[in-house]
């Protein structure tokens, strides 16, 4: 049996699949008992998916601008 | 330059171009305010080994893999200064408690979602900047890029153990420096309607 504190410091590797056979055994009876640590693993997928969501690949024109001019500036490999 | 080398030059410049802003965006992440510097080296490295490249179509994946590995070195020569963070300052913090702790909007039933929601994707760039950069590139590479922490291992030239250490230590310093980044720019007071 494990604690919530043990539970909690391994709700990631859980998700992420990275707990061996046994602790993750060991973290799934936690759960199945424990509504503050299922709170806990809904906002550690929340977080995931939020972590993904939040992301801008939106380039500033002068940046831009500059790299482009790195591109024409290179020499021969 | 001679003929081939200009065409090789030019069929160059026209398969970096497309992925700049993609580049761009990974380099923001994994080096913050150095991500023009980064992503510089990563085309100059790139054209060096342009021959490597097998077919054009793998040309994305080629970039962002190169980019990792001047990050990665980057960090090598950062590494001998770099801060250690202890576990146990950090362990005994969970986001998900603080926020219900703190409640710092009472009269919301998705307080946890609500809190999320503050952040637009700027937001969540400028807190990923606030970590240590050991911990930030495999937070990058497994969060945001969705990479197999074996293969950030590979990439990274670390043993899987310390990525899956640098990892958990990532995840506690992200959450806290989520909430640290809402009090510190008043997000939390925007969200409550003030």
């Amino acid at each position: 049996m494990i604690t919530c504190a043990d539970a909690v410091k391994e709700l990631w590797e859980y998700l992420d699949r990275e707990l061996p056979e046994n602790e993750r055994a060991r973290v799934e009876e936690h759960l199945n008992f424990c509504r503050t640590c299922c709170g806990e693993l809904e906002f550690a997928e929340e977080l995931q998916r939020f972590m993904r969501s939040r992301q801008s690949d939106e380039i500033p024109d002068d940046v831009r601008r500059r790299l482009e001019g790195i591109l024409s500036e290179l020499k021969e490999p | 330059m001679p003929v081939v080398a200009e065409r090789e030059h030019r069929a160059f410049q026209d398969l970096a171009r497309a992925p700049l802003p993609r580049l761009y965006g990974l380099a923001r992440r994994l080096a913050g305010r150095d991500a023009e510097d980064l992503v510089q080296e990563t085309l100059v490295r790139a054209f060096k080994s342009y021959e490597d490249l097998k077919s054009p179509q793998a040309a994305g994946a080629w970039f962002s893999t190169i980019m990792v590995n001047c990050a990665r070195d980057r960090l090598r020569k950062e590494g001998r200064s770099v801060r250690e963070v202890s576990l146990e300052e950090l362990d005994e913090f969970s986001l998900y408690r603080h926020i219900a702790e703190e409640d710092p909007f009472p009269y919301s039933d998705t307080l946890h979602a609500d809190f999320l929601g503050l952040f637009d994707a700027e937001d969540v760039t400028s807190v990923l900047e606030t970590l240590p950069a050991h911990y930030r590139a495999p937070m990058v590479l497994r969060y945001v890029e969705g990479l197999p922490t074996k293969r950030i291992a590979r990439m990274l030239e670390l043993p899987l153990g310390t990525v899956l250490a640098q990892l958990h230590r990532g995840r506690k310093l992200f959450e806290r420096a989520l909430w640290d980044y809402a009090e510190r720019t008043r997000l939390l007071e925007k969200g409550d309607g003030g």
